[in-house]
């Protein structure tokens, strides 16, 4: 266990300006071990840039790059993402 | 109008300081106003971005402390020695002051006055904010769920929100505080670190599903959550939020 | 258009600008970053290899490496995150004393590290007094937080091309992008080009 460890909710609001829908609840599938669970579970580190790992097995989901003019988004580990429809409504309707 | 409430959401908008306020001798409430602010949930965060005239910026993630209240937004930012951004919001920052933010961000660690489960709270130091957030929209709805939170902090001095927490007491709300390094002549509470003895205690049963949020140190979200399920709590039905550094 | 923050300045100190590439800032911490949760694997159990295209792999055990003979180095070191850290000071073997003697017509290397990370050099970028295997830090040994036992150093590259808690290097014939050059990273990062991401 880690200090640095963060949950994936660290990194909710770049994703959520990215993707436009709430990332946090989000369920992630891993490539490595097939366990799926929130992304807002996922454990996150920072290194040269941003890593989300499977809560279960620690391989790596996800990486994110931030460059001034754009965000690299990679992903190693992550087979599928399930959007709940509900989310992603809630998270560009208008008010 | 349409439009800029879903870019309020998903982009840096600008905010004003309406007011500074101390909770402890570290910590701070700073008050804004967010025009473009769409509401939020009770346990969501905010991302703020500073730019020092250079052109060099930080961010950082914080949670948001207040219940939702139209363009109003409170933070409440614990100084750290070492931090770059914390003693610039807690010793530099005045109203009339303008920062950019980004949120509300978070859909995991949420919690809503209309969920009837019992709630367990566990807080270490500043991790309450997010916690207090829930316990404030809970009282402005005048609900009368069963939540429970135990509290950790340092010593009677360092209880952020300690006068706030004492008069929402009752109507089904129980603060539980425990003091680790050192407590007033007469206290009679919990006087060491959250293990699985007291959190058995408190907690509600797991029977009666109680859905948990834990927020601090993540040494000590790991501690909690570790010993939650070791009394027999749902890991699926604990969520977690550990503050570390945020910076972007 | 991002608004200025009235007084706020950050964390950073002010230092000779020619030594500090462009987009970088200079800090006087040392900033613990890593891509992965950090290892422990106990000095008994460690050891490095040289692999790959070469006629006989080598093997060190922790006693056999802090035999070799090692050097003191000072250097500049950047992160592709923007800091800059002047005059750290380390302690290790450097790569040509590992390689000294091998024979390959290998051209690039890879760096192994327990629990999973590689990152990838062109072979003439680790050698000629380029780079080291690190073992200590300001005088004392290496903390696990930023990669001891032992890490490559390479100050010449963004600091993701020095692998901590490196075990192994393999030389290849052909290049073979890491876990960061995969994933948007630039393949070479040559800090003084900007050199952060693909297309850069």
């Amino acid at each position: 266990m880690d200090a640095l460890m963060l949950d994936g909710n660290a990194v909710a609001g770049m994703l959520q300006q990215v993707f436009a829908i709430e990332m946090t609840t989000a369920l992630g599938t891993c490539r490595e071990c097939g366990a799926t669970d929130v992304m807002g579970a996922t454990r996150v580190f920072r290194g040269a840039g941003i890593v989300m790992r499977c809560g279960r097995c620690n391989y790596p989901l996800v990486t994110i790059g931030k460059g001034d003019e754009s965000v690299w988004i990679g992903f190693p580990g992550l087979r599928t993402l399930e959007v709940r429809l509900g989310d992603a409504e809630t998270a560009m309707r208008a008010e | 109008m349409a439009g800029t409430a879903v870019l309020g959401r998903l982009t840096w908008q600008v905010a004003d300081v309406i007011e500074v306020a101390s909770e402890t001798p570290r910590v701070k409430t700073i008050v804004f106003d967010a025009p473009n602010w769409t509401g939020h949930r009770a346990g969501q965060h905010v991302d703020i971005r500073l730019t020092a005239e250079d052109g060099y910026r930080a961010e950082r993630s914080y949670s948001i402390a207040s219940a939702p209240d139209g363009t109003r937004i409170e933070l409440t930012v614990e100084r750290l020695d070492d931090g770059e951004v914390s003693p610039y919001l807690t010793e530099e920052l005045r109203p009339g002051d303008q920062i950019e933010l980004r949120g509300p961000v978070g859909g995991y660690f949420v919690w809503e006055p209309s969920r009837n489960a019992p709630v367990l709270l566990v807080g270490g130091g500043s991790g309450v904010v997010p916690l207090m957030a829930m316990i404030r929209a809970r009282a402005a709805a005048g609900a009368d769920i069963d939540m429970r939170l135990l509290f950790s902090s340092r010593s009677w001095e360092d209880v952020i929100y300690r006068d706030e927490l004492g008069h929402l007491e009752g109507s089904g709300l129980r603060v539980i505080h425990t003091l680790t390094r050192s407590q007033p002549p007469s206290w009679t509470g919990y006087a060491r670190r959250v293990d699985g003895a007291m959190l058995a205690d408190i907690a509600p049963s797991p029977s009666a599903k109680p859905r948990v949020y834990v927020c601090g140190p993540t040494p000590f979200v790991e501690a909690v959550a570790t010993a939650l399920v070791r009394i027999g709590h749902d890991a699926g039905a604990i969520r977690t939020e550990r503050f570390g550094p945020t910076g972007g | 258009m991002p608004i200025i923050s009235r007084g706020f300045r950050g964390r950073r100190t002010e230092g000779d600008s020619a030594r500090v590439p462009p987009g970088q800032y200079l800090t006087p911490d040392f900033p613990v970053l890593s891509a992965g949760p950090t290892p422990h694997t106990p000095l008994e159990r460690w050891d490095f290899q040289i692999t790959g295209e070469i006629d006989e792999p080598r093997r060190w055990t922790w006693e056999d490496f802090r035999a070799l003979p090692s050097e003191g180095v000072t250097v500049d070191i950047h992160c592709v995150t923007k800091w800059s850290k002047l005059d750290t000071i380390w302690r290790g073997v450097s790569v040509d004393t590992l390689l000294d003697g091998i024979e390959t017509s290998a051209e690039y290397v890879v760096e192994y590290s327990d629990g999973g990370y590689t990152t990838n050099l062109p072979l003439e970028d680790v050698t000629g007094g380029k780079a080291w295997v690190v073992f200590e830090y300001d005088g004392e040994p290496l903390e696990p937080e930023h990669g001891g036992p032992a890490r490559m150093l390479v100050p010449h590259l963004y600091f993701w091309k020095s692998a901590k808690w490196v075990r192994a290097l393999r030389l290849l014939a052909t290049d073979e992008p890491g876990f960061w050059e995969v994933n948007g990273y630039h393949n070479y990062g040559d800090p003084w080009r900007e050199q952060r991401y693909w297309g850069d």
